[in-house]
């Protein structure tokens, strides 16, 4: 068991950032898993397995969220959460991004 | 963002009376319509569009809450309301717990930015137990809106 949680930063990359579709495949992934994992800006950061808290989040396109994961299984769980956001979470029919980043 | 900003205080609803998704979606936007901030001839439009997001995945997030929501073009600005059902309705939700709070939502579809700022309200409040579980044992509309506006005034939520 590791002693340290493994983390990695990734970036919400869909126009519409981090909704409630996504949200729901980024917790189905991470439900997947047996390691805890936390998912948020750094120094704020919520459970990656709860919709409500992924939704508190209001990371729109740009963000960049640290997610950190602790147990067996860190490692695989972080990589397939990050193939979610890189793959902007196949966020089909959808316009592309007209309003700039949101500062939050 | 906070409730004020996209919640139409006229068209809450304490006493859904609809015990399907479809119906209390339809009631839902009804209220908002009753209200004058819908128009008439998207009414049956904007519901279809909620049902067919629906089928992409409950907007039902747990905790026996829900925020079904659209894009549509004929709103100018997100607009949205508040019921809630005393019995609950069955959602199909994420967690299968039915749904007695629901915050309905229809925003313009180029502005992305002000529903993610709307779901990180609902959601950053709904955390507060207290908070969601007066909001669902609330009995009249202005029950609810007193309880939006104290959580406008951060009387529940550190952050």
């Amino acid at each position: 068991m590791n002693n340290t949680p493994l983390t990695r930063t990734v970036t919400v990359r869909n126009p519409q950032g981090l909704h409630a579709r996504p949200a729901d495949l980024v917790v189905r992934k991470a439900t997947s898993y047996q390691s805890l994992i936390l998912i948020g800006r750094d120094g704020e950061l919520v459970d990656c397995k709860s919709i409500l808290s992924l939704l508190t989040l209001g990371a729109a396109q740009g963000t960049v969220l640290l997610i950190s994961a602790d147990g067996d299984d860190a490692e695989e769980a972080l990589d397939s959460i990050a193939q979610l956001f890189d793959a902007g979470f196949d966020d089909k029919n959808e316009m592309k991004g007209v309003e700039p980043v949101a500062d939050m | 963002m906070k409730f004020a900003d996209f919640i139409t205080t006229k068209a809450i609803r304490a006493d859904l009376k609809a015990q399907s998704k479809e119906a209390v979606i339809a009631e839902l936007v009804q209220s908002l319509l009753d209200a004058g901030e819908i128009d008439a001839d998207q009414h049956d439009d904007i519901i279809a569009s909620i049902m067919k997001r629906e089928e992409l995945g409950s907007t039902g997030i747990g905790r026996g809450v829900a925020v079904p929501h659209t894009k549509h073009p004929s709103v100018q600005k997100l607009v949205g309301t508040v019921g809630i059902s005393e019995d609950g309705v069955d959602f199909d939700s994420l967690d299968g717990e039915r749904v007695q709070l629901f915050f309905l939502l229809i925003s313009p579809p180029e502005r992305p930015g002000d529903h993610l700022r709307a779901l990180e309200n609902i959601s950053r409040q709904l955390r507060d137990e207290t908070f969601c579980r007066f909001l669902k044992q609330s009995k009249k509309t202005k029950d609810i809106s007193q309880l939006l506006q104290e959580a406008d005034d951060n009387q529940f939520v550190s952050g």
